[in-house]
């Protein structure tokens, strides 16, 4: 695809795109803040504070959508031996982290104003923070080896180990939510929404996803730089060591 | 099969000699439990309210604790090698090792349990509960927890880094073995949880080898 | 039912010392034990003459952390001859001897048993092989006759307890039989991953420095068990840093097969 699957190739690729990317990037959060700051009606419940949601959601959005690109570039790694999406696997980790941090911190900023608290066990909430840890799980998996390609397939198969569970722990929490607290403070899903919200929402999921994009081609090229960097000198110690020992 | 009989009798036989890990994580989880009335005070109510998710949470810590010994004294002595190399699928001996982890670990805990419910004033009809839950749900542990072990096979801190990747794991089987007690405590139908333990147990029956016994493979490489 | 006992019985025995060129997978056998007899019959009618099997391996390439230990390397082993990898420390006769046991994946490359890849038939490799490591994969606590017969038992579920006392008998252990495996010294916990190549019979050896803490006597045993070996259509591959006397062994030296020095190999060039 493109020679999309070779590191050389990526970078190629990659350097065609990366500048739409960030473009994209760019005008879509600005529109989207535009709309979301100045256009959008302020909740007639919750007032000003309504507004995070144009932060929370799109996090939210993309610590899953992270989590799957990791997945499934793990899958490919395992099934293909292709070191390339090993990397990708590796870099989107840290990407996906970060926004799921940033959806729960904003959620917990929501939350003090809605629920009069810094934290509540929302079903929503708990199932974000859960994936977190099984974020931190894989990066912390990744890191423990001294051999780079053997954290990548260790981590590689927790990531579909993960990707198997977070179903069953997203059934799991909301059937514990329902169980001891039924109602549901949040409603921000659905048919609900009004189209004046909805919009700024919809421009600042799609800008948030080129900015993950982008990022992710950034740090797979820097990997990729990376691992060039270990072979070079690798290959130094090999020589020194050939002509040295003589063999 | 007889491979997988063969490998569970020699675990066993291991365990038995080397003065098993059973009693130091009996022994972990009686203690810990002990500790949660000096933590919220000994009413008996307040202790009763508690008492499903007390059992549970020690449980589930209590079965990490042999853990990591699953695969590494095999994996340092050079046994795993030979293992992988046996004529049979690896995810069979994972098996084999995971059922004689259960028998080692998962049983004591479940005889441990309605004990320890004793101790916190926990409402006579939970005890079932408390018992199938414990049948259903400690296999499904030694599994995940098998997957895990494997994973940190050779890692830096690999103890620590087993509790951060099977913790979050664990929370489904935490959730509906809780529900379970609490719902038979309260007189109300379970069988739904138990279901759902059934069914986890029965995914995490193929999926948990196969993972693992990947995981193992990729470590001797 | 009985017959079919035996001949699978026979099968397996012909199979593990390497003699029928074409064998039903143990798979196979254990589905359909007829037509596996049958089959093997067959093979054994066809192939009177006892002819050759071969262990090959071709255009191998093996990467160990991101570094390219050996390229382009062939291998053959046929009935009754003997590999002896040379090299210097690094060269990879370790590596090679892992990798010709299936638990290193070559990054290229492939290997064969009579000329079809062992990927297709990972069990029925693994049952023709006997791999001895760096690790003696001895527990302390069973004792000498309890880990190899674990051991063998493993390797073949029919393994008698005679089997293995012979074995320990042909390695100068049977004293120890009782003794737990915590109390045996370093040559002695050798000779006792050694007896497991005698416990439970396979056609192919591959011994990663057996002679490493072995005395003289016990390595003129070695010599002599792996003569026998050979003799009855075995195949060794060894790699020793010590002398180990194998007679007509063929002799592999792994540096000639290194990746050219300064060179970037790999996907990352």
């Amino acid at each position: 695809m493109l020679g999309l699957s070779t590191p050389s190739g990526f970078i190629k690729v990659s350097k065609l795109v990366s500048p739409w990317l960030w473009t994209a990037c760019v005008l879509l959060i600005g529109a989207g803040l535009y709309f979301a700051l100045f256009v959008s009606p302020a909740d007639y419940q919750q007032g000003q504070t309504v507004r995070i949601m144009y932060i929370h959601v799109p996090s939210a959005w993309l610590g899953m959508f992270g989590y799957s690109v990791m997945a499934l570039a793990s899958a490919a790694g395992l099934v293909w031996k292709n070191p390339l999406a090993d990397l990708v696997a590796k870099a989107s980790a840290p990407i996906g982290a970060s926004f799921t941090f940033l959806c729960l911190a904003t959620g917990s900023l929501w939350g003090k104003p809605m629920w009069g608290t810094w934290w509540a066990w929302d079903a929503r909430l708990t199932s974000m923070l859960i994936l977190l840890f099984l974020y931190f799980g894989y990066i912390a998996l990744q890191n423990a080896f001294d051999d780079p390609g053997r954290g990548a397939r260790a981590a590689a198969i927790l990531a579909l180990a993960g990707f198997v569970n977070v179903p069953v722990i997203k059934f799991s929490v909301d059937w514990w939510k329902t169980l001891h607290q039924p109602a549901s403070l949040m409603k921000m899903s659905g048919p609900a929404l009004h189209p004046s919200m909805l919009t700024p929402l919809l421009l600042m999921v799609s800008g948030f996803t080129c900015f993950f994009v982008a990022v992710l081609i950034v740090r797979v090229r820097t990997e990729i730089l990376a691992a060039k960097i270990r072979a070079l000198r690798l290959s130094e110690i090999h020589a020194a060591q050939g002509s040295g020992v003589a063999g | 099969m007889k491979r997988l009989i063969e490998i569970i009798r020699r675990d066993l036989r291991l365990a038995l000699r080397q003065g098993s890990d059973s009693v130091m994580v009996v022994t972990f989880f009686v203690l810990t439990v002990i500790l949660f009335p000096f933590g919220i005070g000994p009413e008996a109510n307040i202790l009763e309210r508690v008492s499903p998710g007390v059992l549970w949470v020690t449980a589930l810590l209590a079965s990490m604790l042999s853990l990591d010994r699953l695969f590494q004294a095999d994996y340092e002595d050079g046994s795993l090698e030979l293992l992988a190399l046996t004529p049979t699928a690896l995810e069979i001996l994972v098996i084999g090792k995971v059922a004689a982890h259960w028998l080692t670990t998962g049983l004591p805990l479940m005889i441990a349990a309605p004990v320890l419910a004793v101790l916190l004033h926990m409402n006579g009809d939970g005890f079932v509960a408390l018992l199938v839950t414990m049948l259903l749900g400690t296999p499904t542990l030694s599994l995940i927890g098998a997957m895990g072990a494997a994973l940190v096979l050779g890692a830096r801190r690999g103890g620590v880094l087993l509790s951060l990747l099977v913790l979050p794991l664990y929370i489904p089987v935490l959730i509906f073995g809780v529900g379970a007690i609490d719902s038979a405590v309260q007189g109300l139908d379970y069988s739904a949880q138990l279901l759902l333990l059934g069914g986890i147990l029965l995914a995490a029956l193929p999926l948990a080898p196969l993972a693992a016994a990947a995981a193992l493979r990729q470590a001797l490489e | 039912m009985k017959v079919a006992r035996d001949a699978r019985a026979i099968a397996c025995g012909l199979n593990r010392t390497g003699f029928v060129a074409f064998p039903p997978t143990s798979a196979f056998r254990e589905c359909f034990p007829l037509a596996g007899a049958v089959v093997l019959l067959w093979c054994r009618a066809m192939t009177k003459g006892i002819p050759p099997s071969s262990f090959a391996g071709e255009k191998l390439v093996c990467i160990r952390g991101e570094r390219v230990v050996f390229t382009q390397l062939d291998f053959r082993l046929t009935n009754g001859e003997a590999l002896l990898l040379l090299g210097p420390n690094g060269s990879g006769k370790s590596s090679l001897l892992r990798v010709m046991a299936g638990l290193l994946k070559p990054a290229d490359g492939h290997l064969a048993w009579n000329g079809a890849p062992v990927t297709d038939d990972r069990e029925g490799h693994s049952a023709r092989i006997h791999y001895v490591g760096h690790h003696d994969a001895i527990k302390p606590v069973l004792s000498v006759l309890e880990n190899l017969r674990f051991w063998a038992r493993l390797h073949d579920p029919r393994t008698g307890d005679r089997t293995a006392v012979t074995a320990l008998e042909r390695m100068g252990l049977e004293r120890l039989a009782e003794v737990p495996g915590k109390m045996l010294s370093a040559g002695q916990k050798r000779r006792l991953n050694l007896a497991r190549l005698l416990a439970a019979p396979a056609p192919v050896w591959l011994l990663d420095e057996p002679s490493v803490a072995l005395d003289r006597a016990s390595v003129k045993v070695l010599e002599a068990v792996i003569a026998e070996h050979r003799a009855g259509g075995g195949m060794v591959a060894l790699s020793t840093h010590a002398d180990v006397d194998l007679s007509g062994a063929r002799e592999l030296h792994l540096d000639h097969f290194a990746a050219a020095p300064g060179v970037v190999t790999g996907i990352w060039a």
